[in-house]
């Protein structure tokens, strides 16, 4: 089962380090974790996606309750919560797939961040279903590289994670 | 206002340490740690430094304080090799739960990251295995990592700390602002409901099973678990953390349960219908195989820790928070209960382990068992006696045999395992208490850091050492004569080792024993002479600790007995 889990950190010396490598020795398999300042330059969020079971959802998050940085910890319920990824992916630009790439950037409400004779890069973001869609639309036209953020997620409504 | 001084990071550093109600500290000198060893060479009347052989040896020794008193153990070291020989201390100490601080020195800021002489990433090394650690880079911060550091390490399950500080933040200077010893982080009070729930199933219970551990074991609860088991006419077992929380001579009390654990003791934990754990984390040594574990009693937790409940055993009650109050609420709402049936059960149980050891005892003749070995002991020893142990089928026997009068009494590794542990932990408990202590260790165990002998002959410390030599490794050899087919792959130490020559050479007084009698003689020699005093004790190679649990079996596959010739 796929599990979105925001979590409040201290700005501290080494503390990603200390939530990835705790969630690394209690022997779970992260799917993105991805790191930022809040508001406050005194905390930053990280949002960790990983597949496991109630018991691996509930000991990670008793476990990161536990780290000395760590302020709060929230499972994000997926209807409850909006998330979405942003990919960059560079494309072989060639006379015969130039148009399809563009016509399909468009579809998805992609954009197109680079250009040049041979290559173009693109923009995509969206919940992460809709960018492995996009990749595989993608995938026959000459993909060269690809690179992604890994989910952001905030609860819908007002509510907000106490810090 | 407070008073404050201007002052370097190393002065800071022994100030804080003196603030935070330290009078003992443990560690070796080195280029790194210069400053703060020529501090502690100034304060010397006012904070003691006790100079082992080795890192692990302080790091053992700072545990050992912090087990038989409750106060934080300290640690320093130097860089590098001084502080990655830290690890294997502060890993046992993490495992247990047992609150230490670890001060090492690094080089300086500006040589950090270059590979530099003696330079080791220790807050990287040591991240998994401590409760929290600091890289200081700023001697304003100094101060307060400290105190922070001391509250983490003795707040709720308590555990080490690392600090690690840069030689240029040793020298650098800033005001310091006195303060006092730091107090532990309040823990979360147990929703009353919780306690309800709790309060039901014991007054429900037909077979009550009180099961106590480490969490336990220091926290000052004997009279109410006494309270609780009088009340509710409960049993008491323990896991090997909880070993002398509760006085063995307690009529309720059954002692160790698990792998090696006393019968009795796992078959009332076996056969209760309801348990209740008070900081215990079910470890796999404690419950064998988890699918079958009391599957059909209803199971109570007291934890201060949340992610505790539920991690090893599914449990019917987690009531989170401290412990202590928590026990008092169960306590003061369970109501008289009497179970003349269980009473009954727990007494055959009682019987049939007495049956066992009687006929063990009757096979082995005059030969000096190790049941022997601890009935002496026993005898001689006096209700302050501390005993600390290595580890292997020694430290098995000490679970099973030794008895212990009061808290706080017993030294040893628990979670980790780790062999080499008993001697460095041992003087460290003497230090603590000026009490006696008498270590249990093998020839293996001991092999591997009985360079603290130098220690203990320095300080003085009536260190009683009872090496029950056997020549093997032996817990492994059981396993190897159990579930390898007998092939005793390097558990055979042919080795030449003189324990009584190799004792006297470091100065300490040393006696053989080969014979029940000899072995009166010398452990009463021994706990009556002022300073340290190792006994060469010679057993026989194929003595087994039994009861025994296969590995992932339970209690129902327990082996009681040798069955077999030669096994």
């Amino acid at each position: 089962m796929r599990n979105v889990i925001a979590v409040y950190v201290e700005n501290k010396y080494g503390v990603l380090a200390r939530v990835s490598g705790l969630i690394m020795r209690r022997g779970f398999n992260i799917d993105s974790l991805t790191v930022g300042e809040t508001d406050d330059p005194e905390f930053s969020r990280i949002t960790i996606t990983l597949n496991g079971d109630d018991y691996a959802r509930e000991q990670i998050i008793n476990q990161l309750m536990k780290l000395h940085n760590v302020r709060n910890v929230r499972l994000l319920e997926s209807g409850a919560s909006v998330e979405r990824e942003l990919m960059m992916v560079k494309m072989r630009n060639t006379p015969d797939s130039r148009s399809e790439i563009m016509a399909a950037a468009e579809v998805y409400r992609a954009k197109i961040v680079d250009y040049t004779t041979d290559a173009m890069c693109i923009e995509v973001t969206g919940e992460p279903s809709k960018i492995n869609a996009f990749i595989e639309v993608m995938k026959p036209l000459g993909i060269i590289e690809i690179c992604r953020t890994g989910v952001v997620a905030l609860e819908r409504g007002s509510s907000i994670m106490e810090r | 206002m407070a008073e404050s001084k201007r002052m370097t990071g190393a002065q800071i550093v022994i100030e804080t340490l003196i603030e935070q109600g330290v009078s003992d500290v443990f560690g070796y000198p080195g280029g790194q740690v210069l400053y703060i060893y020529d501090e502690l060479y100034k304060a010397s009347d006012r904070i003691r430094h006790i100079l082992t052989a080795h890192e692990q040896g302080a790091a053992h020794a700072a545990d050992g304080y912090s087990r038989v008193t409750g106060k934080v153990g300290v640690v320093i070291a130097t860089s590098g090799p001084g502080a990655t020989n830290l690890v294997t201390g502060i890993a046992t100490a993490m495992l247990d739960s047992i609150p230490m601080v670890a001060i090492t020195g690094n080089v300086p800021t500006s040589l950090i990251g270059r590979d530099s002489f003696q330079e080791i990433n220790i807050t990287g090394v040591t991240l998994p295995i401590t409760k929290h650690n600091y890289f200081v880079s700023d001697v304003n911060e100094l101060a307060d990592t400290i105190r922070e550091a001391f509250t983490i390490a003795k707040s709720g399950r308590p555990g080490p700390v690392l600090i690690d500080i840069p030689k240029d933040v040793q020298t650098a200077e800033c005001d310091y602002t006195y303060g006092h010893e730091t107090e532990a982080y309040q823990q979360k009070i147990a929703d009353e409901s919780y306690i309800d729930r709790a309060a039901e199933i014991i007054n429900n219970a037909e077979r009550p099973y009180i099961y106590i551990g480490g969490g336990a074991a220091g926290a000052g609860m004997t009279e109410d678990i006494v309270a609780l088991a009088e009340k509710t006419d409960a049993f008491i077992g323990c896991t090997f953390m909880g070993l002398s929380a509760l006085p063995n001579s307690y009529r309720r009390f059954l002692g160790m349960q698990g792998m090696h654990g006393r019968y009795e003791s796992s078959m009332a934990n076996k056969e209760a219908d309801v348990i209740i754990g008070v900081g215990v984390r079910f470890s796999d040594r404690a419950t064998g195989n988890t699918a079958k574990y009391s599957k059909h009693a209803k199971i109570i937790q007291l934890d201060t820790d949340l992610s505790e409940i539920n991690k090893n055993v599914r449990v019917d009650v987690g009531i989170i928070g401290d412990i202590v109050s928590s026990f008092k609420r169960i306590l003061n709402k369970c109501e008289e209960r009497k179970h003349p049936e269980w009473n009954r059960i727990v007494d055959s149980f009682i019987l049939e382990s007495e049956r066992i050891s009687a006929a063990a005892e009757a096979k082995a003749g005059d030969a000096m068992t190790p049941r022997k070995i601890f009935d002496i002991i026993n005898e001689i020893k006096d209700k302050d006696t501390i005993i600390a142990t290595d580890v292997g089928q020694h430290q098995m026997w000490t679970a099973q045999y030794a008895d212990f009068e009061r808290t706080r009494r017993f030294a040893s590794s628990g979670g980790l395992g780790t062999m080499g542990y008993g001697l460095g932990a041992a003087i460290g408990a003497q230090i603590a208490s000026g009490d006696r202590v008498v270590l249990i260790t093998g020839d293996g165990s001991f092999g591997m850091n009985l360079n603290e002998l130098a220690t203990a002959v320095t300080y003085n410390t009536p260190v009683v050492i009872v090496v029950m030599n056997n020549g093997v490794l032996g817990m492994v050899r059981q396993w190897q004569t159990l579930f390898y087919g007998k092939r005793y792959s390097n558990t055979v130490l042919d080795r030449k080792t003189d324990f009584v020559k190799l004792a006297e050479a470091f100065g300490a007084k040393a006696g053989r024993a080969t014979a029940t009698e000899e072995f009166r003689k010398e452990f009463y020699a021994a706990m009556h002479h002022d300073g340290p005093y190792l006994i060469d004790t010679v057993i026989d190679m194929d003595e087994f600790v039994l009861p025994m649990l296969p590995p992932g079996g339970s209690i129902d596959d327990m082996i009681t007995v040798k069955e077999q010739e030669g096994m």
